[in-house]
């Protein structure tokens, strides 16, 4: 009960005017700030990863494939990770693995991004059939499961970075058309929109003076959901070696190329498969931590 | 009520044919001639000819996708292009696997997970809640094949109990057949069950933030009747929901997992086909993966239709 009459009040009467955005301050826990910090790491390296690396991606250096943790090929240096399957330092191909695995999940978001919020947006604002028309082929996309239609793209157009990147921008653009649809959609029958329609404004203005600001932050934390799955779906495909292809490191196929020397007691399928997953735990865990931090009912405050 | 379904399974019947002629399209539109991708460089224009006219390319793409789509109807799935197999016979035994695998992993999975969501939405905040989000997080966070990997890792390196690749033949005894493939299984079940909790979780804990439920944390009902007699039946629609869908999230689940442990099923025989690029093969397997997946959605869309008194009885 104290809890309750200590809420009411911290509001003010200036969060009750409806133009003012309350200022919300996010609060992160522990969790959500080694979050922050693995992802900070990992988006360093995608810039000095080949800089920093002991060796570069495609060399074969050492005399021996699978060797352990922390083994030495004497005249080149230290394997601090050991080497993989053809004779390459491990440490190397998975801070190289960085800028392609993230690089490539990066710009594919951001397309499928472009794509989906300027249709989502655009249906919205433009109603009838232009919404009708988008939404129905967006319903087909996205009714197929997504790693299906990568793999129908690629038997049909083959590998290469570039189709990677349309595929996933085209697949995970549905998805975006359809949360930035239902937000303009929201936003457009609000009383702000009116009156800027009653002052006379274009369609442009409408749409990046009213909309698009306040559209920007729940398009943000989905943003990060959205690269982790590129960056599973485009993982998978690697695994499958119908992704990213030799001799370029990437964490997928680094995994896959490297399954046969957990038979060996070799480790090196391991440490990709952490760096992916350390990225990927790391977005959901701040992920989480600012949708917790929005808010909650009385019967979660009651209970926890 | 019944309008709703009818109309539900309508809209499924048209998203299955713009599926069919996206797999179609999607396929048959290759950059270059398909017979001269067959037969290779070294082909006559006469036998480039004959290829074209035993397979119906000579006739004009809406006339194959017809023949496709026939065929489709009547289980005649047409000749595969490595070997010269029908791929229906290829399909046959790889179909009766994967089902076997899919099957095992929903009888398991469902009912775990909806007893783990349970609990971790009747006891939040507690260190049973807490393992739980975490570990389903982080369990979905990852991909398929890490889980996999770890697998292999645990159970057929380290401990040597089961074997790393799926073999499985027709003559196992029962037995045989679930050890060979007790790998694929646990790991599906791993990946599925973090979902399936995690929704039904989110799903119980939605329920407890409607008003009615307030009504009754204020009328002084205790916590575990509150979630048992009130939120619990509010639920059921929302979990029904939750795992026709996940049974749906099975079939990409499948691709990978077929693949790292080699199990002998459609998702393998699809990916064996890409790699070839044997593209009838292709175009059935993903029709049967996509026609199943477009059937679960629309079976979780009527379940959640049919749980909801509401929509049970329109006034």
């Amino acid at each position: 009960m104290t809890d309750k009459t200590a809420n009411t009040e911290e509001i003010s009467i200036y969060d009750e005017l409806p133009d003012v955005p309350p200022k919300k301050k996010i609060r992160l826990t522990w969790v959500g700030k080694l979050g922050v910090t693995v992802v900070i790491f990992w988006i360093i390296m995608v810039f000095i990863g080949p800089y920093v690396a002991p060796f570069h991606e495609a060399d074969i250096i050492a005399y021996d494939s699978f060797m352990p943790v922390w083994s030495e090929t004497e005249g080149e240096g230290f394997h601090v990770l050991g080497t993989d399957y053809i004779e390459r330092d491990i440490l190397s191909r998975v801070l190289w693995g960085a800028r392609t695995t993230i690089g490539i999940s990066f710009i594919a978001t951001l397309l499928a991004y472009l794509v989906g919020v300027t249709l989502g947006i655009g249906a919205a604002v433009a109603g009838g059939w232009v919404d009708m028309a988008f939404s129905r082929v967006n319903d087909a996309i996205l009714s197929l499961p997504s790693i299906m239609l990568g793999l129908l793209i690629v038997v049909a157009l083959g590998t290469s970075i570039p189709i990677l990147v349309l595929t996933a921008g085209v697949i995970y653009a549905a998805s975006v058309y359809r949360i930035a649809r239902a937000l303009g959609q929201d936003i457009m029958v609000m009383d702000f929109v009116e009156a800027a329609r009653a002052r006379g404004e274009g369609m442009w203005y409408i749409i990046t003076r009213e909309v698009l600001p306040n559209a920007i932050m729940p398009l943000a934390t989905d943003f990060g959901l959205r690269l982790v799955f590129v960056v599973l779906f485009i993982s998978s495909l690697s695994f499958l070696g119908l992704g990213i292809q030799p001799p370029m490191a990437d964490w997928g196929s680094m995994v896959r190329q490297n399954l046969d020397g957990l038979g060996y007691g070799s480790y090196a399928a391991v440490w990709p498969a952490l760096a992916i997953a350390s990225f990927t735990i790391s977005i959901n865990l701040i992920v989480d931590d600012i949708s917790a931090s929005e808010g909650g009912s009385l019967a979660r405050k009651m209970i926890s | 009520m019944q309008r709703m379904v009818i109309q539900r399974i309508f809209i499924g019947i048209i998203t299955l044919w713009v599926v069919s002629v996206l797999v179609f399209v999607g396929t048959s539109v290759l950059p270059g001639d398909v017979a001269q991708i067959v037969l290779g460089q070294s082909a006559t224009p006469e036998t480039l000819a004959a290829y074209r006219a035993e397979n119906g390319l000579d006739q004009p793409l809406y006339m194959q996708y017809a023949t496709w789509l026939g065929g489709m109807f009547t289980g005649d799935l047409g000749i595969s292009k490595a070997g010269g197999a029908s791929i229906s016979s290829l399909i046959g035994g790889r179909f009766a696997n994967t089902m076997f695998l899919a099957g095992v992993v929903a009888i398991i999975s469902v009912p775990l997970s909806v007893i783990l969501g349970l609990l971790a939405a009747m006891y939040p905040a507690t260190w049973i809640d807490r393992v739980l989000t975490f570990g389903t997080l982080s369990l979905i966070s990852v991909p398929d094949f890490f889980i996999a990997t770890f697998m292999v890792l645990i159970f057929a390196v380290n401990l040597g109990w089961l074997p790393a690749i799926a073999n499985v033949s027709p003559d196992d005894t029962m037995l045989e057949t679930i050890q060979a493939s007790a790998m694929p299984l646990i790991t599906l079940i791993i990946v599925v069950s973090a979902q399936m909790i995690r929704m039904t979780r989110a799903g119980i804990l939605n329920v407890m933030n409607s008003p009615y439920i307030e009504m009754s944390i204020l009328k002084g009902v205790t916590r575990n009747r509150i979630i048992t007699r009130h939120a619990f039946y509010n639920a059921i629609g929302p979990i029904v929901n939750v795992i026709a869908l996940n049974l749906a999230y099975l079939v990409s689940g499948v691709v990978i997992v077929e693949t790292i442990f080699a199990y002998p099923g459609l998702a393998k025989l699809m990916i064996d086909g890409v790699q070839t690029r044997d593209l009838p093969l292709v175009q059935a397997c993903a029709m049967i993966f996509c026609g199943t997946y477009v059937v679960l959605i629309i079976l979780s869309d009527v379940a959640a239709i049919l749980s909801n008194p509401r929509l049970r009885n329109p006034k």
